[in-house]
């Protein structure tokens, strides 16, 4: 289909502020009288506070505000608590004070007396679920999203072998299965079985969550670091304690989340109610960079274990899947699930099983990471496509392509759900003739000087799309079509970029287009949140339903107007015209006309399907234009795979461990281009990305002291700009997706597992088919594999270098 | 209770001259520390784990920075950035090896501010000691990175006593393969000590990492012209190519006279508490022909008296790799 917005690159709104920093983000408002605070953070990885002696604090001149547990709301474990009173990691907030001045402030956080009752602390998920083992929280040692927090130990026989590597796996917290799993191993020509571990990470966001409130006449006004916009109000409000109404959320920029700030997550509030005790002064909560690595959250790390069935042909005729996730102290994110859901989706094996569980640890909050599971499970499995192809003496995307998921693809616990479209095999053809892989293959494993050349393939998944959210536009009568936004501002751009389904639909040309945004006041639409790869596909069918809307209230003016029947009206070049050309009307004037006719056409009468919140938005603009508002109630026929393949070619130093990528080339599954630059962006930002998690990022603490090593952005190595491979390439596989309006499905999670499960594959291939089964594959762990001489960590232990 | 941000409140001075610095030194003693890029310093104030009483700020003082040919070779002032040592003709022209050496340490940025004496007297990047813990280095009674649990992949493998911090710097191997002379100016007048000197380990004195004493200054660095033009190897292995510490470092500098090594020193970083040279490894090449057979026996040879803790035994083969390297590609 030809579109004459959709697929074709723009300039952002926002773009010249950034560029020119003139953007200002959530720590660049200092409003007259701002008060400034710090955080007192538990120096211990576990300990129950017995009491709080704030007596010499409050004597400092200049201190305005303090508060602690006791000050804000409760909410039951494992949530997340805005302050603790079990603290369940070093790092975690247990007070803050709000002062004149952040010097102020430091000083009378170092004269708080805390009286610390030190509890023991587990850092390995294992050491927790073996006999006798500790739990990171005194409520239980099993915890997630829709998982009750719990306690479960595991037996010493469920142990029995596990000094010698094998993974222990008891009773399970979770557990899915469908077919006849024995029958699909015994139809097995091939089978891979073997344990896994993925390292946690770290988000290191670019931007800290400093965060500022001030309150006004009964309304709290916070300003956060936050990757949605609509989605957060309702957490946000009840964990200051209030109405949403009572909330004015602003977020116009965000210096990165990768998930860590795509809900109300707890910290972003704590300004809200240093605020509310200081008499509703402005408090600017800034965060350090060291504080954000104990509480800007990290991916889940996975200890886990995979035999998979292989046919003659590569066909997985059975997987069989645990995972154990490192969770955290707290909530964390469903990371086992999507793990589960990843092989499913990936193989689509004729029979599988998955068992899983979120074991607490005495180590940093965790929260969703770009692909949170999937991307682990592209490390942890797809080596295991190439150990099978090798021994099956087959070609190693040809082992993929068996296996991708087509339309015909099924999704769901009973493997019997449809899904809306995937084209894994012609991302997988794309790409392999981008990168010239039947011809790169020859130098697989060879040695040219002290350089081991390897070649990788990877692929990924995330789900990518929702729906059942709102649109709501307005044609004002200057003819500026104004489309509402509810998503966020995450830095892809595809708050505009999605806006342009709107006008798209209408024939609006993008200079007419005003995009609102940025403020809860703006009078903006539910919308979920921008996260989980969503926003293209869901805000592009919510913001197309309110502009078919808006198109059919256009077509009745013009027949009301000028005669006839709304039918014989189209819209062309921004005018409604008559079939015949005859008759025609500017949208300015058919907006005039609307706001005169009031009820629906101006948006006084509304549909009664709408989220309350759009209900709110769409009453408080009715009578200024022609409103297009509409709930998406679009076909779906099922979930949306967002998917992508990725090949890599690396040298690896033979004699030191180096590698260097020379090589890479992404293509994404995506549906339609929806906007090339941003998609640019996103393939390169996102395989950057998993470089850094398949090299160099995790989380590192001493277990015996439960203290972290890696808190700076110098510690915990996200890869710098010399990672970059020397040639770095994408494509898309450009098939529109059957159940989008303008065919588009979100990417921006896959990209990063296909990229870094790609470099995995290249590194172990340099390596003559040497599977770490551990991830990141840091340069010791090279070295070691060079020299023949073990590893130096012990198996399966997580949380350690 | 623990904060980690916002630095300390402390008297600042910012002394002209090298005497008034020294003067100032002299004075405050322990209690003065010495701001040259503010690299290391902020962070450690940031930190809240050292709090100096006076801050000595060296950036404003006459003829600290800067480089000038001599008659034995070059004098490089302590204050002169990373960056002008990368890019000055006369180091580049006699000593590619310092200029290789300065180009590697962490970042534009940092080599941009980060002065020649802030690196080679940067203190130890012992994790544990950053985060403050009482540990040996730090005054107190036990290491925390040499136990059963200790998380010590970048730590010695040589000479460790009580603590196991490795020297950190990227152009201190270099200054000892070049037998560069540290110029030093106390209260008691100017003193020179032998890069290979200059560094002292945990044996010597467990609270420093250099000869300098608190009242005493590093004014100068003279490289002499024993090394000028000789074949240079400097190589660093990090696990990333920016902003990263060396796992291992390499430095050599090799003459060769009639096809025979005439002369040769080859120094080995982020294996001890102070740059390493490889005795052995410089002793089997000296008077013989360089080929791969010998680069080979003089990687072998660095091994002997490495004690690897438990996560760092990948830097033996590491530094024998980078030995062999550092004598076989070694070029003028």
């Amino acid at each position: 289909m030809e579109y004459k917005q959709i697929g074709k690159n723009f300039t952002p709104p926002d773009m010249v502020a950034k560029v020119t920093g003139a953007a200002k983000y959530a720590e660049d408002f200092r409003p007259e009288g701002l008060l400034r605070a710090k955080l007192l953070l538990s120096p211990f990885p576990h300990a129950r506070v017995r009491n709080i002696d704030m007596s010499a604090a409050m004597k400092i001149k200049g201190v305005v505000a303090i508060i602690t547990a006791n000050d804000v709301p409760q909410f039951p474990p494992p949530q997340d608590p805005i302050l603790y009173k079990e603290a369940m990691f070093r790092g975690a907030p247990i007070a803050a004070v709000a002062a004149e001045s952040e010097e102020i402030a430091a000083a009378a956080i170092e004269a708080i007396k805390v009286d610390f009752e030190q509890l023991k602390h587990v850092m390995d998920p294992l050491d927790s679920l073996y006999p006798g083992g500790q739990n990171a929280f005194t409520g239980g040692n099993v915890a997630n999203v829709r998982l009750p927090l719990q306690t479960i130990r595991w037996t010493a026989k469920d142990f029995a072998g596990f000094d010698q590597g094998k993974m222990p796996m008891g009773k399970p917290a979770e557990e899915w299965s469908f077919g006849d799993l024995d029958a699909g191993f015994k139809k097995a020509k091939v089978i891979v079985e073997r344990p896994f571990l993925t390292a946690g990470n770290s988000h290191h966001s670019m931007e800290p969550r400093t965060n500022m409130a001030y309150w006004q006449n009964g309304k709290c006004y916070l300003h956060g670091s936050m990757q949605s916009q609509a989605f957060p109000l309702p957490g946000i409000a009840r964990q200051i304690g209030v109405k949403p109404s009572q909330v004015v959320f602003i977020a116009e920029y965000c210096g990165g989340g990768f998930g860590s700030k795509g809900s109300g997550y707890s910290e972003v509030v704590i300004s809200a109610h240093l605020s509310k005790k200081a008499g509703g002064r402005p408090v600017q909560v800034r965060v350090s960079r060291e504080e954000e690595y104990y509480i800007g959250k990290g991916r889940a790390g996975f200890q886990g274990w995979a035999k998979i069935g292989f046919a003659e042909n590569g066909r997985v005729t059975a997987a069989d899947v645990y995972c154990v996730q490192d969770n955290g102290p707290n909530r964390g994110f469903w990371d086992f699930r999507n793990c589960g859901h990843a092989v499913q989706v990936i193989l689509q094996p004729e029979t599988m099983r998955f068992r899983g569980m979120a074991v607490l640890t005495n180590t940093p909050p965790r929260g969703p990471q770009r692909g949170p599971g999937e991307n682990q499970a592209a490390m942890a499995l797809e080596p295991y496509l190439d150990e099978a192809a090798a021994k099956l003496n087959i070609d190693r995307v040809a082992i993929r392509k068996v296996n991708a998921m087509d339309n015909n693809g099924k999704d769901g616990h009973k493997n019997d759900k449809p899904i809306t479209s995937a084209y894994m095999k012609e991302a997988l053809d794309k790409g392999a003739k981008m990168f010239n892989w039947e011809a790169k293959k020859k130098l697989s494993g060879k040695r040219v000087g002290n350089k081991l050349h390897g070649i990788g393939v990877g692929q990924a998944f995330h789900g990518a799309g929702s729906a059942g959210f709102d649109g709501l536009i307005r044609i004002t009568p200057d003819g500026k079509l104004h489309v509402h936004q509810g998503v966020g501002n995450l830095g892809t751009y595809s708050y505009a970029a999605t806006a342009r389904a709107a006008s798209e639909v209408l024939g609006v040309p993008w200079e007419n287009v005003v995009v609102i945004r940025g403020r809860t006041d703006r009078h903006l639409p539910w919308m979920i949140g921008q996260f989980g790869s969503n926003t293209a596909y869901t805000a592009t069918r919510s913001n197309y339903v309110a502009a078919m809307d808006a198109k059919a209230k256009l077509q009745e003016i013009a027949a009301s107007v000028h005669g006839g029947k709304a039918a014989d009206y189209d819209l062309k070049d921004g005018k409604i015209v008559s079939k015949d050309g005859s008759k025609s009307m500017s949208f300015g004037d058919a907006a005039k006309k609307a706001v005169e006719m009031g009820g629906k056409f101006s948006g006084k009468e509304l549909p009664k399907n709408i989220n309350p919140m759009t209900r709110a938005a769409a009453t408080a603009v009715a009578g200024t234009g022609l409103m297009g508002v509409a709930k998406d109630t679009l076909k779906k026929r099922g979930m949306v795979p967002g998917l992508c393949a990725g090949f890599c070619h690396v040298e690896v130093d033979a004699e030191t461990g180096s590698v260097a990528i020379k090589e890479y080339v992404g293509v994404t599954d995506c549906g339609t281009i929806l906007h090339p630059l941003g998609l640019q962006s996103q393939m390169h930002g996102g395989a950057m990305m998993g470089f850094g998690m398949a090299l160099s990022e995790r989380i590192v603490y001493d277990h015996a002291l439960g203290l972290p090593a890696n808190v700076s952005f110098n510690q915990a190595k996200p890869p710098t700009y010399l990672e970059l491979p020397e040639k770095f390439e994408w494509a898309a596989a450009e098939m529109p997706d059957r159940d989008n309006p303008v065919g588009v499905k979100g990417m921006g999670e896959p990209v990063q597992g296909a990229a870094a499960s790609a470099l995995i594959s290249a590194i172990e291939d340099a390596l003559g088919g040497h599977h770490f089964a551990k991830t990141p594959i840091v340069t010791d762990m090279i070295v070691n594999a060079l020299a023949k001489q073990k590893q130096s960590y012990r198996p399966l232990q997580a949380n350690t270098m | 209770m623990m904060i980690k941000d916002v630095i300390p409140g402390f008297e600042l001075f910012r002394p002209k001259t090298v005497d008034e610095a020294v003067k100032l030194l002299g004075a405050h003693k322990k209690d003065a520390w010495k701001l040259a890029g503010g690299n290391d310093s902020l962070s450690w104030m940031k930190d809240r784990v050292k709090r100096p009483k006076q801050v000595i700020d060296l950036s404003g003082v006459a003829g600290l920075a800067g480089i000038k040919e001599t008659a034995d070779g070059i004098e490089i002032g302590a204050m002169t950035t990373l960056t002008d040592i990368e890019n000055n003709a006369a180091v580049k022209k006699s000593y590619r090896l310092l200029a290789d050496a300065a180009g590697h340490v962490a970042s534009p940025q940092i080599r941009n501010t980060g002065t020649l004496g802030g690196n080679i007297n940067q203190d130890a990047r012992c994790w544990y000691y950053r985060s403050g813990l009482p540990c040996y280095r730090a005054g107190g009674t036990t290491c925390f990175a040499d136990t059963p649990e200790g998380q010590n992949r970048e730590h010695a493998i040589f000479d460790a006593a009580r603590c196991v911090a490795v020297t950190p710097s990227d152009v201190a191997p270099v200054l000892v393969a070049l037998d560069a002379v540290m110029v030093v100016k106390g209260p008691g007048g100017e003193r020179t000590v032998k890069a290979e000197d200059y560094f002292i380990g945990p044996k010597t004195d467990i609270t420093r990492m250099t000869q300098v004493k608190p009242e005493e200054l590093l004014v100068a660095v003279r490289i002499p012209k024993t090394f000028a033009g000789a074949n240079f190897y400097f190589e660093k292995v990090a696990d990333r190519k920016s902003w990263d510490f060396a796992l291992v470092n390499v430095a050599s500098a090799i003459k060769v006279d009639g096809g025979k090594v005439s002369d040769a020193r080859i120094v080995v970083g982020g294996v001890a508490c102070t740059p390493r040279r490889a005795v052995a490894a410089e002793g089997a090449i000296k008077g013989s022909v360089i080929n791969a057979d010998a680069a080979k026996l003089a990687g072998q040879s660095t091994s002997r008296g490495a004690r690897p803790l438990n996560y760092n035994h990948f830097k033996v083969p590491l530094m024998a790799n980078l030995v062999t390297r550092a004598v076989r590609d070694a070029k003028a």
